[in-house]
């Protein structure tokens, strides 16, 4: 009889299928994000228009402050609107990856207390759902591609890798938050300070360039250093500083290690503690 | 048949922190907690814990084909067994095996979003549940069916009414197709025909050799669902057998009565004690319609200017199901008085109920209330000797009928 046991419930156990369970699961993440999409476009017109009215008027906004009145340069060939824009687009995923990410198990504590499934699922579809925002970001990078006459870099074609690079950080710092908002509540104002703070220290409205070597590796430790470069380098055919590009995929990695290691250990008292 | 899940020595321990009055933590609470620690040197800011066991060394087999009913009084631990078996939460000690796909319905649709239609809701809701998508496709017409909501399956279950709701929840869960079914409470939602063609399908998923775990209060469908009973008590097994067995021994327990010693009181500061309930003189059988008299018989150690006798009549499953209160007669009470009664007429339908009593004072504070210390058992005959036999309702009513 012994050995056909396929499923023991045991305190501290070290779930050793838990990434099998993962897969298993796959189907309530494709379900789960693809609810959290539908929701989000559902009834609300201005929904999708607000992905699109905010980094748009971001960008124009910057482009005045930084390019007319602080009279910055773009080292690159792009048009200064453009070269702001691309930085917007990751920017943008990340925020709101971020946001959502870091509320979403407090979102979703109805299932939690219900039902079994790998926790982890949970953030990732509401990273997943600021995809789609990206994507439509990304259409009116292209309008503005044809607006400008731009021809982007044939460096577009490792986009996706950028892409995942985002995905990455937003990931690995939002499992963080989102555990410690179950066990703390009040942390959830924080992050709203963190984001704005985070637009202030990346490179969103000027160029990494402006810093000096002296600071560019310290600088290259905000994970969205790398992350945004990457994006103008692919779209936009900038330069690109692939000493600092390293250290920001070091730190990305890090945190996203980081993240899973604290989701694990704080997973296991989610439903008790939510 | 074979065992399908062995718990042995299975355990969970809470913390119940007595300090914060919030059901979470606040970050500030803590960093201003851990700052005054600092600054006055003292564990004075210390808060104070205290463990409690919802569960103590629970052991017991269950087979293949098995269907359990879990019952208990509030508190016994029986959703915190419920939760461990779906691994919502974790035990604190011992272990469970299980063998098998275990799916758990511990709410009626979980996960259902107001904004999705109903189609959209079955898919959500499956997925959640633990179905794939082929399984899902493969039973929505019988779902669909079975919810009776062929018409609105496009609109958003938001504009659903609630039965509507519910049967749609129900009906997914009930096409789940696991080793080992979880339920909590949840039959105990939409309408008595609704929840005959639930007990019904549930019954046909245990014909199918499949497990049913099953935990209400509601005896009446415990004894029609399930074959084997596990009584929980204080977080610990009080009894495993045959389901009639089970329900019977939860009844007994009910009684907190012991013929020689006094009534343990649930509150109360001591001014007045009751002494002695009796019901008819000690005759137990009542018929439906029969006059029943309670005696109340006490002590006064602390004469008060004013106070009330109340008595509870409680369900064999616990539950208050009548209060009765001497204040809305207006009897004066004399300092020398040693006893009350009361008489009313039994409306009550066929069955065992329980009788508490208790005195409460001027400002509506308890002098004395103790809990379920004797009971009444109402037969099956009118008090003029006729048949009552099975129909709805806990209680009748002795009415008049005209044209």
């Amino acid at each position: 009889m012994k050995g056909q046991w396929n499923i023991t419930i045991e305190a501290g156990r070290a779930e050793k299928n838990y990434w099998k369970d993962l897969w298993r699961y796959r189907e309530l993440f494709y379900i789960l994000s693809w609810r959290d999409i539908k929701v989000r476009y559902k009834q609300t017109v201005v929904g999708a228009a607000w992905s699109i009215i905010r980094p748009v008027l971001t960008t124009v906004i910057f482009t005045i402050l930084f390019s007319r009145i602080a009279d910055m340069k773009n080292p690159g060939p792009a048009p200064y609107a453009l070269m702001v824009f691309a930085g917007m687009l990751p920017w943008q995923f990340f925020s709101n990856a971020l946001s959502e990410s870091s509320s979403s198990l407090i979102g979703n504590a109805n299932l939690i207390t219900k039902v079994y499934f790998p926790r982890m699922i949970i953030p990732a579809s509401s990273v997943i759902t600021s995809l789609v925002d990206l994507g439509i970001s990304f259409i009116i990078m292209l309008a503005m591609f044809l607006w400008y006459g731009y021809i982007p870099s044939w460096h577009i074609i490792f986009l996706p890798l950028f892409v995942i690079l985002a995905f990455t950080c937003a990931f690995g710092i939002g499992l963080y938050l989102t555990a410690v908002n179950v066990k703390y509540r009040d942390f959830r104002y924080i992050i709203p300070f963190i984001v704005q703070f985070g637009l202030y220290v990346s490179p969103v409205g000027f160029n990494s360039f402006v810093v000096t070597d002296k600071w560019r590796m310290l600088y290259s430790l905000n994970p969205m250093v790398g992350v945004i470069d990457g994006f103008r380098w692919c779209l936009l055919g900038d330069p690109m500083h692939w000493r600092s590009f390293i250290v920001s995929v070091a730190i990305t990695l890090m945190f996203l290690w980081f993240g899973i290691y604290y989701f694990r250990k704080m997973e296991r008292t989610f439903a008790d503690n939510i | 048949m074979p065992k399908i899940i062995q718990v042995s020595n299975l355990s969970k321990c809470y913390t119940i922190t007595h300090e914060g009055r919030e059901s979470y933590t606040a970050l500030r609470d803590v960093v201003a907690k851990k700052a005054k620690k600092i600054f006055t040197f003292s564990k004075s800011a210390e808060t104070t814990k205290e463990a409690f066991w919802a569960l103590k060394d629970i052991n017991f087999d269950i087979e293949q084909g098995e269907r359990v009913g879990i019952i208990g009084r509030n508190g016994a631990g029986k959703s915190t067994l419920l939760k461990i078996l779906s691994r919502i939460t974790e035990p604190t000690g011992g272990n469970i095996k299980i063998k098998g796909r275990v799916a758990s319905l511990l709410e009626v649709g979980t996960g259902f979003h107001p904004e999705l239609s109903g189609r959209e809701n079955i898919f959500l809701n499956g997925a959640i549940l633990g179905m794939n998508r082929a399984e899902i496709k493969r039973h929505f017409d019988a779902i669909v069916d079975f919810a009776e909501v062929e018409q609105f399956l496009d609109t958003p279950v938001k504009r659903y009414s609630s039965g509507m709701y519910v049967r749609l929840a129900f009906a997914v869960a009930a096409h789940l197709e696991p080793e080992i079914l979880v339920v909590d409470e949840v039959l105990a939602v939409g309408d008595a025909q609704f929840q005959k063609k639930c007990l019904g399908k549930m019954e046909d998923v245990s014909k199918h050799g499949r497990t049913v775990l099953f935990v209400s209060h509601n005896m009446g469908s415990i004894r029609t669902l399930c074959n084997k009973g596990i009584l929980l008590r204080e977080g610990r097994v009080d009894f495993i057998g045959p389901v009639q067995e089970t329900i019977d021994s939860y009844s007994k327990n009910l009684l907190r009565k012991d013929n020689n010693t006094a009534y343990k009181s649930i509150a109360g500061n001591g001014d007045i004690k009751i002494d002695k309930v009796s019901i008819n003189d000690g005759l137990k059988v009542h018929s439906v319609f029969a006059n029943i008299d309670i005696n109340i018989k006490y002590t006064v150690f602390n004469p008060k200017k004013e106070f009330h006798f109340f008595v509870l009549i409680h369900n064999s499953e616990g539950d208050v199901i009548c209060s009765i209160f001497q204040k809305d007669k207006f009897l004066e009470l004399s300092q020398n008085n040693k006893e009350i009664n009361i008489v009313f007429e039994n409306i009550l339908t066929p069955g065992l109920y329980y009788i508490s009593a208790g005195i409460y004072g001027s400002n509506h504070e308890f002098l004395d209330w103790v809990d379920k210390v004797e009971e009444i058992e109402v037969d099956h005959s009118f008090d003029d000797g006729k048949a009552f036999d099975q129909r709805y309702g806990i209680v009748t009513a002795n009415s008049k009928w005209y044209v």
